[in-house]
């Protein structure tokens, strides 16, 4: 993994460390990209659970209570996300977490994101995204959800 | 009795400094951990775990509903099984009905501070019953138990979990720090690694109640089983004794026995998980019957305890130290090697006198403050 600097853990800005799950759901073996994400935020000073495969939403939404994430990472290439992440967002919320973040990435083809983003996903990430852009972008939404629920 | 140092005693005025209305008011979430609520709790360890006052806070409120819960730490070598076989036992309790918590241990990097908490791969939550899993990294604590991993415990305890399990690495530090956790210590070993070998030399026969080889589908578990008997030393029929609960003649009467069973499991095919979750409840009869069940948390309870008493010494001697000169001047003695390491903390220390007096406002308050970052 290329550690660069500005992936350097930004540990005096942040309180604590943000956690993330990184899950994937439904019948979907393609896990080298959550693998890939899973350490990649792992060497930007995250602590991250990585679920394993075959999760499903409820198993998902459990372990983002449990863990009290910060972000739940959902990497999908099956095809399946229309289904799929409009539920886990919903069962997120219904579960009481309000300011947890949710990304998206995999094979999501374009047309799919707006849909994605209106069901509550806070940012899409397909084939061949930059890691330290994916790491810039957890870290954003995490800074603004915590000052949200600070200030709220 | 001694006045308390206000630095040890709840200041509910601290509060402001934290933006107004953040949160719901700590009592409140108090109340709904206790009730066992599954959001508080979670969100209790997170508060805990960063060294957030709002956590010390909850902590003193909740602490006198804790020591209920019975604690088993699992240990062992990097991939012998444990979270897999974790996932099986916390199963078996749960449908016996049992409230069961999971704190699961793996290292943070020294370097970048982040963490890969792989354990929940092997977990899938029961079919039936409840299970509060929750994964910690050991953040900075190298290869031992973070004290977030106690705090967890005992959260969990205050929330109504009756039994729950502490995974962590056996690699150093970590199976000592769970063996003084946990009520009941499981020590894992998988065949054919040399794991009962390496277990010896690193003095974790010593810690386990109870010893685990893993994987008993694969071959070369018997003779494993052989190998960590062997090195338990003098089979407990040898010494006229019971594997696991017993009685013997003590000086003072029959007394409470217990001696390590060796037992073989296999997580895949299931053989030998009844056999194991027999001899924990023995286990957990054995600590009743001999008074240990009580007098182990209590023990781990004074040694935390004293953990917090150094920190606290150790801040206000060091502030002392500083103040007088006496630290900067051995540290630059220490330099220029004109001293050792043991006469400069001796020419520090001298800087300390007089010691500051117990409960001065100025000493609490730089105590409170120092302990924010670590040094
Ligand atoms: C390698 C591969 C496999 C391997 C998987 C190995 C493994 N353990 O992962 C194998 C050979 C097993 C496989 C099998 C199959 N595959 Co395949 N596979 C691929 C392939 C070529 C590359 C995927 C990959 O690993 N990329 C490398 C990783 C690093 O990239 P990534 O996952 O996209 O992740 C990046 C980003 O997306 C992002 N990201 C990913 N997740 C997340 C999450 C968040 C929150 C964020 C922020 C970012 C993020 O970060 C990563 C870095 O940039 C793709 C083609 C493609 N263009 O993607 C097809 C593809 C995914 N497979 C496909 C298919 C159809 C299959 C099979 C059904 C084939 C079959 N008929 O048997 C099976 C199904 C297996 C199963 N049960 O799921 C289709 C899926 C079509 C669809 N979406 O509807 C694809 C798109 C090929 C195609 N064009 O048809 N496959
Ligand atoms: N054959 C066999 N394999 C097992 C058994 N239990 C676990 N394994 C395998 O052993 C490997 C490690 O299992 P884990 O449960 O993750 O081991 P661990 O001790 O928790 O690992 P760390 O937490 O990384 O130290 C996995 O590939 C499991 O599938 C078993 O009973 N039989
Ligand atoms: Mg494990």
């Amino acid at each position: 993994m290329d550690a660069k600097a500005e992936d350097a853990p930004a540990m005096a800005g942040e309180a604590r460390p943000i956690r993330v799950v990184v899950a994937k759901p439904g019948l979907d073996s393609h896990d080298r990209g959550a693998k890939v994400l899973a350490r990649a935020l792992r060497d930007a000073g995250m602590e991250v659970i990585y679920t394993g495969l075959h999760r499903t939403p409820e198993e998902i939404v459990r372990a983002a209570v449990d863990e009290d994430a910060d972000v739940v990472c959902l990497s999908l290439l099956s095809g399946a996300h229309p289904v799929l992440v409009p539920k886990i967002v919903r069962l997120l919320r219904e579960a009481g977490l309000t300011e947890t973040v949710v990304m998206l990435g995999g094979t999501i083809p374009d047309d799919d994101v707006p849909a994605m983003r209106a069901a509550g996903v806070a940012a899409v990430f397909g084939p061949g995204s930059d890691l330290s852009e994916i790491v810039r972008a957890v870290r954003e939404h995490v800074a603004r959800a915590r000052a949200g629920a600070a200030g709220a | 009795m001694p006045r308390v140092p206000d630095a040890l005693e709840p200041r509910a005025q601290a509060a402001p400094a934290r933006p107004a209305g953040a949160r719901p008011p700590v009592e409140d979430f108090a109340r709904r951990l206790v009730a066992g609520e599954r959001f508080a709790l979670a969100r209790a360890i997170t508060w805990v775990e960063s060294g957030d006052r709002a956590g010390a806070e909850l902590m003193r409120l909740v602490y006198p509903h804790t020591g209920r819960a019975w604690v088993v730490g699992l240990t062992g070598a990097p991939g012998t099984g444990k979270s897999t076989l974790l996932a099986k036992l916390a199963a078996r309790f749960a449908a016996l009905g049992r409230s069961v918590g999971v704190v699961a241990v793996d290292p943070s990097s020294p370097v970048t501070g982040g963490a890969l908490l792989g354990d929940r791969i092997r977990w899938t939550p029961p079919e039936t019953g409840d299970v509060f899993f929750r994964s910690l990294a050991s953040r900075g604590r190298l290869g031992g138990l973070s004290s977030a991993a106690f705090d967890a415990v005992r959260l969990m305890d205050a929330a109504g979990r009756e039994v729950v399990i502490v995974e962590t690495v056996g690699a150093g530090q970590g199976e000592v720090d769970v063996a003084r956790l946990a009520h009941t210590t499981v020590v894992a070993l998988a065949p054919g690694t040399g794991d009962e070998v390496q277990a010896a030399k690193a003095g974790i026969m010593e810690i386990g109640d109870l010893f685990v080889v893993t994987k008993a589908d694969r071959p070369g578990a018997d003779e494993c089983v052989r190998d960590v008997r062997l090195q338990l030393g003098l089979s407990p029929e040898a010494r006229g004794r019971r594997e696991g609960f017993g009685r013997a003649q003590g000086p003072a009467g029959e007394e409470p026995t217990w001696f390590p069973p060796v037992v073989k499991v296999s997580a895949r095919t299931g053989e030998g998980l009844d056999r194991l979750v027999r001899l924990l409840a023995e286990h957990r009869a054995y600590l009743e019957a001999s008074g240990r069940f009580g007098r182990r948390a209590a023990l781990d309870d004074v040694l935390r305890m004293e953990d917090e008493f150094r920190r606290l010494a150790f801040e206000r001697a060091r502030r002392a130290a500083e103040r007088a000169g006496a630290w900067a001047e051995a540290v630059e003695r220490l330099g220029r090697r004109e001293i050792d390491p043991a006469t400069a903390a001796r020419l520090a220390w001298s800087g300390t006198e007089p010691f500051p007096q117990a409960g001065s406002a100025a000493g609490v308050e730089g105590a409170d403050g120092r302990a924010e970052g670590p040094k």
